[in-house]
């Protein structure tokens, strides 16, 4: 399943989501605020998204994750909202029989969001503010 | 027929316009690119972006593609999500 939410993100339940009785893996990876980029310090991240296009898009990765490794149960949500230091962001959580499409699927799906998918993050810091990526 | 086309803006192109939504007069068989151009035109501070890629109706679109009143456009600056 793939979601957005405003709300904090219960790694536990996506944990018994993806359980299953022929799953020999599961992979999480959870991307998380940190308190600095580029030596600044950062108050807190904002995210946005086109809604919409967002979910489209997130399910299009995990349809093509699906055709390229064996994947039993997988889910992805991404918060919007302000987000403090130590938050996360994003959760991606893959199930498999074998450990090693479990990664790969897990890293293919992280790495393809931060390229295709219309969500935009603001770093908010201790002396300004800056939409990631946006300028040359 | 002449008409106008709603544009959603999101990220650094909200902010850099103060809105969320902004109204591009648009001629019939217009493309993608004339509509770049037409915002270009009209919010020069949008030319300061990376990059600028456009969804028609929840899909990427391509410049040559022809818009029609009724699409849901929007503009997309850089993503950042994760």
């Amino acid at each position: 399943m793939v979601a957005l939410t405003s709300e904090p993100i219960d790694v536990a339940a996506a944990l018994t989501f993806l359980q299953s009785e022929q799953a020999g893996a599961i992979d999480f990876f959870l991307g998380v605020v940190r308190d600095n980029t580029q030596d600044r310090s950062v108050d807190r991240l904002e995210y946005e998204a086109y809604d919409r296009m967002a979910l489209s898009e997130m399910q299009k990765i995990a349809d093509d994750a699906q055709q390229r490794w064996p994947i039993l149960r997988y889910t992805i949500i991404h918060r919007k909202g302000i987000l403090q230091i130590g938050e996360i962001a994003v959760l991606i959580g893959v199930s498999t029989a074998h450990r090693a499409a479990a990664f790969e699927a897990c890293r293919y799906i992280i790495d393809t969001i931060k390229q295709t998918v219309p969500i935009w993050k603001k770093e908010v810091f201790t002396d300004g503010e800056e939409w990631v990526n946006a300028h040359p | 027929m002449d008409s106008s086309v709603s544009v959603l803006l999101f990220g650094i192109t909200r902010d850099l316009t103060g809105q969320s939504a902004v109204s591009v007069p648009l001629t019939e068989g217009d493309n993608v690119g004339d509509l770049i151009n037409q915002l270009h035109q009209n919010y020069p501070a949008l030319a300061g972006i990376r990059s600028l890629l456009v969804a028609v109706n929840g899909e990427y679109a391509e410049s040559e593609q022809i818009l029609v009143h009724h699409d849901e456009i929007a503009l997309i600056p850089p993503v950042s999500g994760g």
